[in-house]
């Protein structure tokens, strides 16, 4: 039934997602996406209804009106009308009352806290990029990364929501319903996986020319795959061995990139751009733009105004020897 | 008929009105996102070290279009905090460094001269910003810098403020005719 239902309404919508590019509100994972998708197929079966309704009657008029031709003024006439007015308020109120009271409670569903311990991220916009940040008692364990959510399968996921910039919004269409990230003030959303995978998440909020290119990954995996990944992005990563991967980063922290980004436990310690300690165990760069391939990532650092113009990241005119180097040394930031 | 056309038309006459007057002003300013080549051009025209303060004046054609584009000074202004220029000079009152929103200028105010400034760096503490930022940041920060003494075009400033401000906007900053000019005041 479900399925049918789900395929129905895939072939209504373009998107046609898998893989990689899962974002679908229709093809939810967790809890909170699917009483929103109850929602709207509940919804959408009652405006078919009232659709077939409202053209079956505009139809039935027309061929009425042409078969009597009596005099409209008559007073059997506006008894009729009177009573078609009686009975379309007597239908259209309730209905819409029992759209209301359902839509309210699953807001108050969506948003509502559970006794499970949840675990919380910090979640920053910036234009146009994500920063995320998992909370932790001890402050060494703290956990930053960029444009890449991790979070284990089945248990809540409280997103404290903040903005560096302007609106932002964020919104994974397969787990929860859309939420502003607004300049000083925080907003929280509850999510949760309960199917493993990579979803897609997108800023809903138009925030400047990036805007469509401002997406990020959610990562849903097991409890013990996600206590393994936040345990390999604990750990600082070691000073390179390689001569090339050494040069490169020499490169890192004596030019331009030194200047907004940031690697764990080297001299380049800014926070501008995002973090880039584990910046190769990532699945994508640029916010989700582009694929975490070697070749991507060179093209990137050369011309990052003709992937994404209007970037904050300039332009780095680099030498072929030190941009391979460099490459080299972000490879080794696993 | 005739009645309710002449109706049609005074109610289309503003809208139409307003058509020709957008189409009027000839379209939004460009943006330059990047210079030519796409990797820009590394700072090594720049000279380490001239006899005079303020050194020679060297010409590029990114300052005329950086000067007055309302992007580039915005991008400025990001990089001035970003760059934590604000460290120092404050934002434009000075503190540890020199204000720059005053008509002093050490090391002369002529774009290229603060283009030095930002890239050899100045005796007493302004650090090198050489290798750490491509010219086209460099010229958007001089945009901006010159911008707080009221040098440049006003009308490009951004009208709001992102954070305190107790001094004048910057559109209605009164021009600071720096003392010792190299270039004729405009």
């Amino acid at each position: 039934m479900k399925h049918s239902r789900a395929a129905v309404l895939l072939a209504c919508c373009t998107s046609a997602c898998s893989g990689f590019d899962r974002q679908s509100a229709v093809d939810p994972a967790g809890p909170q996406a699917e009483s929103i998708e109850h929602l709207f197929v509940f919804m959408v079966v009652i405006a078919v209804v009232v659709y077939i309704a409202v053209i079956g009657a505009t139809i039935a008029i027309i061929r009425r009106r042409k078969a009597t031709d009596e005099d409209p003024r008559s007073p059997s006439r506006e008894a009729s009308a009177a009573r078609a007015i009686k009975l379309a308020i007597g239908v259209v109120v309730p209905v819409l009352f029992v759209l209301l009271v359902y839509d309210f409670s699953v807001g108050r569903s969506v948003n509502a806290m559970t006794n499970t311990p949840m675990l919380t991220v910090e979640l920053t916009g910036h234009r146009w990029w994500w920063e995320v940040q998992y909370e932790d008692p001890i402050p060494q364990n703290r956990v930053r990364t960029a444009n890449e959510m991790h979070i284990p399968v089945g248990r809540p996921v409280n997103v404290k929501l903040a903005s560096h910039d302007v609106i932002h919004s964020f919104w994974v269409p397969n787990l929860a319903g859309k939420k502003d990230l607004i300049p000083g003030h925080v907003n929280e959303v509850i999510i949760q996986a309960d199917k493993p995978g990579v979803y897609r998440a997108q800023c809903a909020e138009f925030c400047g020319a990036q805007h469509a290119n401002m997406s990020m990954m959610v990562v849903a995996e097991s409890p013990e795959r996600f206590s393994k990944w936040i345990a390999s992005q604990r750990q600082v990563p070691a000073p390179p061995v390689d001569t090339l991967a050494a040069r490169g980063q020499t490169v890192f922290e004596g030019g331009q990139c030194a200047m907004c980004h940031a690697v764990a436990s080297t001299r380049a310690a800014a926070s501008i751009g995002p973090d880039l300690t584990h910046v190769a165990s990532r699945l994508t760069i640029a916010a989700g733009t582009l694929k975490n391939t070697t070749a991507n990532l060179g093209g990137w650092i050369v011309d990052p105004q003709g992937i994404k113009p209007g970037v904050d990241m300039p332009s780095n005119a680099l030498s072929p020897t030190d941009l391979r180097a460099l490459l080299a040394y972000l490879r080794t930031l696993q | 008929m005739i009645a309710g056309l002449a109706k049609v038309s005074c109610m289309l006459l503003p809208g139409a009105t307003l058509v020709c007057v957008l189409a009027a002003c000839g379209g939004s300013e460009s943006r330059d996102f990047r210079e030519n080549p796409p990797a820009g051009s590394p700072l090594s025209a720049i000279k380490e070290s001239e006899l005079e303060p303020g050194g020679a004046v060297h010409t590029e054609s990114t300052t005329v279009a950086t000067l007055n584009n309302a992007y580039a000074i915005s991008q400025g202004k990001a990089l001035f905090e970003g760059m934590n220029c604000v460290g120092c000079h404050f934002h434009g009152g000075g503190g540890i460094g020199p204000p720059l929103m005053d008509d002093e200028w050490i090391y002369g105010s002529d774009p290229s001269q603060i283009f030095n400034t930002i890239v050899e760096g100045r005796p007493n503490g302004m650090p090198s910003f050489k290798g750490k930022l491509n010219n086209q940041q460099v010229w958007e920060l001089v945009a901006y810098v010159r911008l707080l003494s009221g040098l440049g075009g006003t009308s490009v400033a951004s009208a709001r403020e992102d954070h305190m401000y107790l001094s004048p906007d910057l559109q209605l900053r009164k021009p600071q005719k720096p003392k010792n000019a190299a270039a004729p005041f405009k």
